[in-house]
């Protein structure tokens, strides 16, 4: 018997969690699904005109990624409770931020990186230009996995409450804000022309803060929200 | 005179003392609610450029600053309740939440009155507004985490968590919105042209003070209250003479 | 080895237990008992390092459990009311998983022969959520067999056993005990280990 290092330790918890996530296939499903339908509901409401659509393309993407974030934060911590299996990784003889970061990276792989990639389909129907698809696609690589943290430290302070969704999305959607405001920025700097790279490296900023941080402040969360 | 401290950091003692405190803090924020609005309705000059309507933010901007001030205090109190584990300043956390939100509010509702006969329309995306709106949510997530939870002892080290990480990243959001607001070209709102007239000056400071005395008064009495629910089942609770009637 | 010192603990509003304190040594049983509602679950739990307790300490080894975080966790192991095993996958699968956490690696002949001793020979790669209560609790309680921590917490670990798997909890026990091992459990049905004298705390 041998303990495990911190890199075995969280490809263990990834493996964990994405071999769950492959007997349930519906729960990732449905946040895609979620994404496509919320992004499509845009022209109907606006209308089909492709200018103002196109003006919009990011900015509505990027609303719907966070609103499919959040729906599916719930996922993260609350089975893990339920059976008793997250009381058991509070007493592991393992560092909690590390079985943590694992949980949020393969949260991040069945959400975030899925939306990712479904992005650019969903970008042609607003008539959204090459180098604008690429960039929101780069864009969404940096900042979904932000999102993923935030929200992780939201369904860590509420875990095992009534309320489930709509309170993660009160306590996680002002913090996200900012992740939004470059990520659009970005993709509206490409299409008229400008500079990307001081909001991209913005959200890399951001990034590597939150990697810095919201692992430990999750882990505290959870040892507030189990005792 | 030594004054023990500790003494007033148990709920009971501290019940007592804010009982005492509280209406001194009232009166005086009134009067100088009083005074200051005289002073920036009546007394100080017409702006050159934007005639009579400019006077709200005399009303407008204390409130503002004061919103963005009780969340750190609230925040200081939280964290303190955190480390420490005393309840008190948990209790004193949950006290100023909702004068704080009430003043974020204010602040947003006097933004709408001043740009509509500025700018034609009750509301502008400008950066200190939209702040100020992600402010208001931020404690509205806070009033409304602590609400969820039914353990007082969970609920306060969650919320207090939660102000926390909200303290840090005001900066952030505030810098971000300046940021979108600035790509957009979007209007900003200005006080006055060039320098504040010494009677605006005066004005602003003493409605500030006011502000600053009312939400001390409105957390002292909100803390009695919040006391009175905690300990419900304590003896000297039970012994108040306005439990036992 | 295990030292509980003046410990209080409250729940929500009102106070469970004061001025509690007892010491545990290798090879020992302690039973706690109380009626429900007395705190017989919060004591374990504090004993685990979930719920900070009122007042007193718990030392392990002399050193408070607060500073020891870690090194405290390797060396015990917590059975609760809950199963902690996923219904998604196996039996095999869960063990592993649950060692791997534990900070210790099991080989997949180690865990089958520990799924086996628990009785669950031929439904080893059976999805959990097809087995019966009691087997899934076998499950749970085949963690014991595969790692090495001295301390064992476990709150009604017999809950939905069969008599046969009672019998082989208590030879667990015993088997543990003698190896220096320490036990503290709570338990609404009897539960006697053959040739050790067990220690009682009551709760009231």
């Amino acid at each position: 018997m041998n303990k495990l290092s911190l890199f075995g330790l969280l490809g263990l918890v990834i493996r964990r969690d994405l071999m769950l996530a492959m007997r349930r296939r519906a729960d990732v499903l449905t946040t895609l699904i979620f994404f496509v339908m919320v992004v499509s509901l845009f022209p109907l409401g606006v209308g089909p005109e492709m200018d103002m659509l196109r003006k919009m393309a990011a900015g509505v993407v990027w609303v719907a990624a966070l609103l499919a974030s959040m729906l599916s934060l719930g996922r993260m911590f609350s089975a893990d409770y339920l059976d008793g299996t997250l009381e058991q990784m509070l007493l592991a003889p393992q560092s909690l931020s590390v079985l943590v970061l694992g949980k949020i990276l393969a949260h991040w792989m069945l959400s975030g990186l899925p939306l990712m990639l479904m992005a650019p389909v969903l970008g042609l129907q607003f008539d959204m230009s090459v180098q604008a698809l690429w960039v929101l696609v780069v864009s969404l690589l940096l900042g979904t996995p932000i999102l993923s943290m935030i929200g992780a430290v939201g369904a860590a302070l509420t875990l095992g409450l009534r309320g489930g969704g709509v309170l993660v999305s009160l306590l996680v959607l002002p913090l996200c804000i900012p992740v939004l405001i470059f990520g659009t920025g970005a993709v509206e700097a490409v299409t008229s022309g400008m500079d990307i790279t001081s909001h991209l490296s913005l959200l890399g900023a951001l990034l590597v803060l939150a990697f810095a941080f919201t692992p430990w402040v999750t882990a505290l969360a959870l040892r507030i929200s189990m005792e | 005179m030594a004054i023990n401290w500790f003494k007033y950091s148990a709920p009971s003692t501290f019940y007592w003392l804010a009982g005492k405190l509280a209406p001194w803090f009232a009166w005086s924020s009134a009067i100088l609610f009083a005074i200051g609005l005289y002073i920036g309705f009546f007394v100080a000059p017409t702006d050159a450029q934007q005639s009579e309507a400019y006077r709200i933010i005399f009303i407008h901007v204390p409130f503002s600053i004061m919103s963005m001030f009780v969340y750190l205090i609230m925040a200081g109190y939280a964290a303190v309740g955190l480390i420490f584990n005393t309840r008190l300043s948990s209790m004193m956390a949950s006290a100023l939440a909702p004068t704080g939100a009430l003043f974020a509010f204010i602040s947003l509702w006097t933004g709408a009155l001043w740009g509509k006969p500025m700018w034609g329309a009750w509301w502008v995306w400008d950066a200190r507004l939209t702040s100020e709106l992600i402010l208001l949510f931020l404690y509205f997530g806070f009033i409304a985490l602590h609400a969820s939870i039914d353990d007082p002892r969970r609920a306060d080290r969650a919320s207090a968590l939660l102000a926390i990480i909200g303290s840090v990243n005001v900066p952030i959001i505030y810098f971000s919105v300046k940021w979108w607001n600035t790509l957009h070209q979007g209007s900003t709102v200005k006080f006055t042209g060039t320098s504040m007239h010494v009677a605006m000056q005066q004005a602003m400071f003493i409605t500030l003070t006011a502000c600053w005395l009312y939400a001390i008064a409105m957390a002292l009495a909100r803390v009695r209250s919040i006391i009175l629910e905690r300990e419900r089942n304590t003896l000297w609770v039970a012994e108040l003479p306005e439990v036992r009637s | 080895m295990l030292e509980i010192n003046n410990l209080a603990c409250t729940r929500g509003d009102h106070q469970l237990f004061s001025g509690l304190s007892f010491s545990l040594f290798a090879g020992e049983l302690l039973q706690v008992q109380g009626e429900n509602g007395k705190g017989k679950t919060s004591l374990l739990r504090t004993l685990c390092g979930f719920i900070t307790p009122a007042a007193g300490e718990i030392r392990w080894r002399g050193q408070d459990i607060r500073e020891l975080d870690e090194e405290y966790y390797a060396e015990m192991v917590y059975l609760g009311h809950l199963n902690a095993i996923k219904d998604e996958l196996n039996a095999l699968e869960n063990l592993r998983i649950s060692a791997g956490l534990a900070g210790c690696e099991v080989s997949d002949k180690e865990a089958i022969a520990a799924l086996r001793h628990m009785g669950l020979r031929g439904r080893e790669t059976l999805p959990v959520k097809v087995l019966s209560q009691g087997q899934r609790r076998r499950v749970a309680l085949a963690r014991l067999l595969v790692g090495n921590a001295p301390l064992w917490i476990l709150d009604e670990p017999l809950t939905a056993l069969d008599v046969g798997a009672v019998g082989l909890m208590q030879e667990l026990i015993g088997t543990h005990l003698a190896k220096s091992g320490m036990v503290i459990f709570t338990t609404h049905q009897p539960l006697e280990v053959a040739g050790v004298e067990m220690r009682r705390l009551t709760l009231t």
